[in-house]
């Protein structure tokens, strides 16, 4: 019996993976665990490993090629047997899957016949489950990575993996937003009509370059636009001194290399303490109740070559300055060298953005739904401040911009937030006090 | 009617003989079968005729192989007598496919449809209106064959007698029902269940012929059943008999022999009329038994009792096939 | 065709078997002088005297027993019982007896018996007199449990049971012997075993038997006037159950109610869901409703008894749930 190979979701919120590399050729032995091929998501490049033994009779996704999760790429089985039957179906569908989803001219809308997230937008999406977001898992268990748990009818979940139909893009109209038939044939009916926008006057060839979107890239876009369009976000700023915590920063550095931290360190530090005691910050809204987390999961925002990914730092505020320092430098490692799992970047309650590094003075970041807020961290700067005696004096000091989902955090819950944050940061001792 | 007493003794030798064999056969198989289950060869439920083999040896020998012997789940004697092989018998009581029911039913559920024996039933008095039933459909073809149905007498108390002996007495059914009274319902006394000390009275509610008989006196049980069985023969009239008898061990296996709801002092006593041995006395003063012909027929039985144990332990336990085999049998058209 | 009531069905299968084959005999209550409590076994003991048409004392175990017994030795009986409430005293017969006589000797004595009568509620015969038992006898191996719910059906399965050569639990109606539907004259057998699609339609799947069968059919002429065209099975025999059928149908329409009569808790309706969930659960895309009388036992009072019964109200109201419609 031969084994079917599929685009495998190998993320939680993977709709499409473009097959990289193929590891092995048609004809080669391979046994149950071998790696297949490699595949970049949305979030990184992952391994499709072979669930069955035999010979690779077939590859049927050509390397390079784009398709939506569930697509036959492949099929194994024995040296003889037939499979006319099983690759018969796949050529067509293959065929118009490899497309490549790049946009043709900047000012057509992208269009793929994979992510229907792309068709008209059905009624307004239910929470949608983020890439840092434990959305239904219970408070007390470990940090549940897997992402919310779409409510649908077999059959609809059966016909959303036949045409490719996002579930997590859906909001059903079934009792308590059940997912079911009619809406998985809504969709497919709107996604196959067709959409064609007449493009602008033609700009000549060499005035510009295409570059496809990658998976990350297509991520980041679809997901921060849904993000800053339905949320009423406002925006608080606050400067925040340094010195104290330059104090401790020299002080740690004399005690030798191993405890050196940095000035983001010690802010991760201070905002993971500052949501611990502000709970109603540390939150998720859930579209009819917000959740207010009690363990603290930063996500840390890492600029890659391909993209921003916020992997988190777990229970961060039950960890010391050394251990925050350390596992802050690994997964940003991690992160650049796109080798993170869906488990290190999933799951935070509350994320962190920091710029500092590149000048910019201030800036807002864009909410990471579901949570309520994300904290934009500036650079810092010498700037000159009136001292004690009255006279002027030089201090470090730093701006920070906290954007907050009205929904769920007013002005004064959020100014409380950065009243703490300021004061641990402010008086670094209180860390340890 | 007043127990009959009158022995047999008319010089019919080799009748004696048969009965005698019959008697000894069922003992020292029972004997057999209690060591088996005490080697854990026999599982469940398991009910010695161990002190009544008198009654089943009075009746059935009368019967014809046409005619219908049901009984409860105290069978094995009664198996044998009505001539059911005891190779096929241990079998079934060690649950291999040899056994008469194919290891299907077990000591209380031994059948032989060869034989007529139409089991061996588990409810207590639920095979009474089946006998009835017996009766009804030799009635229906316009037979003469007879149905015999033996029971407890704490079966006596139960609805379904009661509804099975009115429609026997009212229809006029050829079925001799025979209420073996050892006494105990269990662990109960009839004088603690029954409302009438006089079992075969009964008989009398449903216009029905009945008699008392002494249960240990092989002949009398023998001269009381030839009777019953020509009235249902020839008339199609049922007869109730209160056989009072006794057995020498528990109600089943896992019954202590006394000491429980019986004194040892009161099983000694009946054990002092061990039917066995009152027709061995019998036979003795006749001049038709020594020494010699009992050991011969007692070293005969022990072989053929050895015999059927080792049969039945080389005979495999039915297959996991056999779990789902009839359960219905297949329609033959539709 | 000719239109004969579901009384009369019965009446000429009867008649027919009992002509076809000398072994197969009617006892019950009634039976005989009285023409039937029902009237179903009107005439037959005119035609086919006293021994073969038997009048009983009220015995239900005693003459159940009797059955038994005379079906071992290789007779036919058909054993009427004059509701199947009073049969409940019978159960030691039926299923301790019946069920079991062939398994447990080895398959040497099969009994060809058929158990008949009337099933379920009437009109306020309050609550000793109005159960519906198939859910009790279902669930035993070694019976075949048979519901027919038109003239039809009950013609063509009763002489299918007194030939199957099986214990058969054959559930009739009072409600149902006044109905009419056509017959044909010539004779004719239906295989237990068999559902029989009553209606089709794509949008949900009504699963149902016996009295239901009406009330299944009436919510189905209904709802297509609303547009809303559903798949009616009549499951005809319940053991065995033509899950074949079930499956077709729901996986056709994607969505199912059961109308039952009896109770709720370990009703037949629950191992209808239990089949359908197992083998069509892709094709779901809701979940499996049951229509089923109130948990209680039948109260005599008229406006409280209606409302302890599944109806044709709560059929469709349980449809357009299955198929997310407002009400």
């Amino acid at each position: 019996m031969a084994t079917k190979v599929f685009m495998e979701a190998l993320s939680p919120t993977m709709e499409e993976g473009r097959l990289v590399k193929w590891n092995k050729n048609e004809g080669d032995a391979v046994k149950h665990g071998d790696v297949l091929a490699e595949v970049e998501t949305d979030k990184a490049v992952m391994e499709l490993v072979a669930r069955g033994d035999g010979i690779l009779r077939a590859r049927l996704v050509a390397e390079g090629a784009a398709v939506p999760v569930g697509t036959l790429v492949g099929v194994i089985g024995t040296k003889d047997e037939d499979i006319s039957a099983l690759t018969a179906g796949a050529a067509a569908s293959a065929t118009s899957a490899v497309t490549p989803s790049a946009p043709a001219a900047a000012a057509t809308p992208p269009t793929n016949a994979g992510a229907a997230a792309s068709a008209p937008t059905p009624p307004p999406a239910a929470p949608v489950a983020a890439s840092g977001s434990p959305t239904l898992a219970p408070a007390q268990s470990a940090a549940s990575l897997s992402p919310a748990r779409t409510i649908a009818s077999p059959l609809a979940r059966k016909l959303a993996g036949d045409k490719g139909v996002d579930l997590n893009a859906i909001h059903g109209s079934g009792p308590g937003g059940r997912i079911v038939k009619r809406d998985i044939e809504a969709i497919a009916a709107a996604a196959s009509a067709p959409g064609a926008v007449a493009p602008p006057r033609k700009a000549a060839a060499g005035d510009y370059e295409d570059v496809p979107l990658t998976m990350i890239r297509k991520t980041i876009a679809r997901r921060l636009a849904e993000s800053i369009g339905p949320i009423p976000t406002f925006y608080l700023t606050a400067e925040i001194d340094l010195s104290r915590a330059a104090e401790m920063r020299a002080a740690a550095a004399e005690l030798g290399d191993a405890y050196k931290v940095s000035f983001n360190d010690i802010i991760l530090k201070a905002t993971a303490t500052a949501l611990s005691q502000h709970p109603e910050v540390n939150a998720h809204w859930l579209g009819d109740h917000i959740r207010l987390h009690n363990r603290v999961h930063l996500g840390m925002a890492v600029a890659t070559d391909d993209g921003l990914i916020v992997p988190v730092i777990f229970d961060a505020n039950e960890k010391g300055l050394g251990a925050i320092s350390k596992e802050s430098k690994e997964l940003a490692k991690k992160a650049r060298e796109r080798k993170l799992k869906p488990e290190e970047y999933t799951g935070s309650t509350f994320s962190v953005s920091n710029l500092g590094m590149m000048q910019i003075d201030q800036f807002t970041a864009i909410i990471n739904p579901p949570e309520v807020g994300i904290l934009a961290i500036g650079a810092i700067e010498d700037k000159v401040a009136v001292a004690a005696d009255g006279g002027f004096e030089v201090r470090k000091k730093l701006r920070v911009t906290m954007s907050c989902d009205h929904r769920a955090v007013d002005g004064a819950v959020g100014a409380k937030f950065l009243q703490t944050l300021r004061r641990l940061i402010e008086n670094p001792l209180l860390l340890v006090h | 009617m007043a127990p009959k007493k009158k022995p047999e003794t008319n010089g019919n030798a080799a009748l004696h003989k048969e009965l005698l064999h019959h008697m000894l056969m069922q003992r020292r198989f029972e004997e057999k079968v209690a060591e088996a289950y005490a080697l854990g060869k026999i599982g469940g439920f398991c009910h010695l005729y161990i002190g009544q083999e008198a009654v089943s040896t009075g009746i059935l020998p009368l019967l014809r192989d046409d005619d219908y012997v049901i009984t409860t789940y105290r069978d094995h004697g009664q198996a044998l007598v009505r001539g059911m092989s005891p190779r096929s018998v241990m079998a079934e009581l060690f649950g291999r496919v040899d056994g008469c029911s194919k290891g299907k039913g077990g000591s209380m559920h031994l059948f032989d449809r060869n034989v007529n024996f139409m089991g061996g039933h588990g409810i207590v008095g639920g095979h009474v209106p089946i006998a009835a039933g017996f009766g009804f459909a030799i009635k229906y073809r316009g037979g003469d064959q007879v149905a015999v149905c033996f029971m407890g007498e704490a079966a006596v108390n139960n609805g379904a007698f009661h509804e099975a002996l009115n429609m026997a007495g009212l229809w006029k059914l050829p079925v001799v029902f025979v209420i073996e009274n050892n006494k105990y319902g269990m662990g109960t006394a009839e004088s603690r269940s029954s409302s009438t000390k006089e079992m075969y009275k009964r008989g009398d509610t449903y216009s029905m012929a009945n008699a008392l008989v002494d249960g240990q006196d092989v002949f009398a049980v023998r001269e009381a059943a030839a009777a019953a069985i020509e009235r249902a023969r020839t008339s199609y009239e049922a007869t109730l008999l209160e056989v009072r008898t006794y057995r020498f061990v528990g109600h089943s296996m896992s019954d202590a022999v006394s000491g429980t709801y019986r004194t040892k002092a009161e099983l000694e006593e009946y054990m002092k009329r061990d039917p066995i041995n009152l027709l061995k006395a019998t036979m003795t003063a006749a001049g038709e038994l020594d020494d010699a012909a009992l050991q011969a027929m007692e070293a005969e039985i022990a072989a053929v009792v050895q015999d059927a144990w080792d049969f039945a332990d080389a005979s495999p336990e039915p297959p996991l096939e056999a779990l789902y085999e009839d359960v219905l049998v297949e329609t033959a058209s539709s | 065709m000719p239109v004969i009531t579901y009384r009369d069905a019965l009446n000429q299968a009867l008649r027919e078997e009992m002509h076809n084959d000398d072994r197969v005999f009617l006892m019950g209550e009634e039976v005989g002088q009285y023409n039937g409590a029902y009237k179903v076994s009107k005439g037959l003991l005119e035609e086919f005297g006293e021994q073969r048409v038997v009048d009983t004392p009220i015995t239900e175990l005693g003459f159940a027993g009797v059955g038994v017994g005379a079906a071992m030795v290789g007779l036919r009986p058909v054993i009427e019982f004059m509701t199947w409430n009073f049969a409940l005293l019978a159960l030691d017969q039926v299923v301790n007896a019946a069920a079991k006589m062939l398994y447990m000797s080895g398959g040497q004595f099969p009994m060809p018996i058929v158990f008949r009568g009337p099933n379920g509620a009437a009109l306020q015969l309050s609550a000793q007199h109005s159960q519906a038992w198939e859910s009790w006898l279902a669930h035993i191996p070694g019976l075949k449990v048979v519901a027919p719910g038109t003239p039809y059906d009950a013609k063509g399965l009763l002489k299918s049971s007194i030939r199957d050569g099986n214990p058969i639990v054959f559930l009739e109606g009072e409600m149902l012997y006044n109905t009419k539907g056509e017959v044909p004259e010539e004779p004719y057998l239906i295989p237990l075993g068999k559902a029989d699609l009553k209606r089709e339609g794509s949008d949900c799947s009504i699963i149902t038997s016996g009295k239901m069968v009406l009330v299944a059919m009436n919510a189905a002429d209904q709802l297509a006037k609303e547009g809303i065209k559903v798949d009616v099975v009549d499951l005809r025999t319940i053991r065995p159950m033509d899950t074949e059928a079930i499956y077709a149908s729901v996986r056709k329409t994607n969505r199912a109610v059961v109308v039952e009569e009896g109770w709720e808790i370990c009703g037949i309706g629950a191992q209808v869901v239990d089949f359908i969930q197992r083998d069509c659960f892709d094709a779901l895309d809701a979940p499996v409703l049951r229509v089923h009388q109130a948990d209680v036992p039948m109260p005599y009072a008229k406006a409280i008894e209606k409302a302890a019964k599944p109806d044709v109200p709560k059929t469709i109201a349980a449809v357009k749930k299955v198929m997310y419609l407002e009400a």
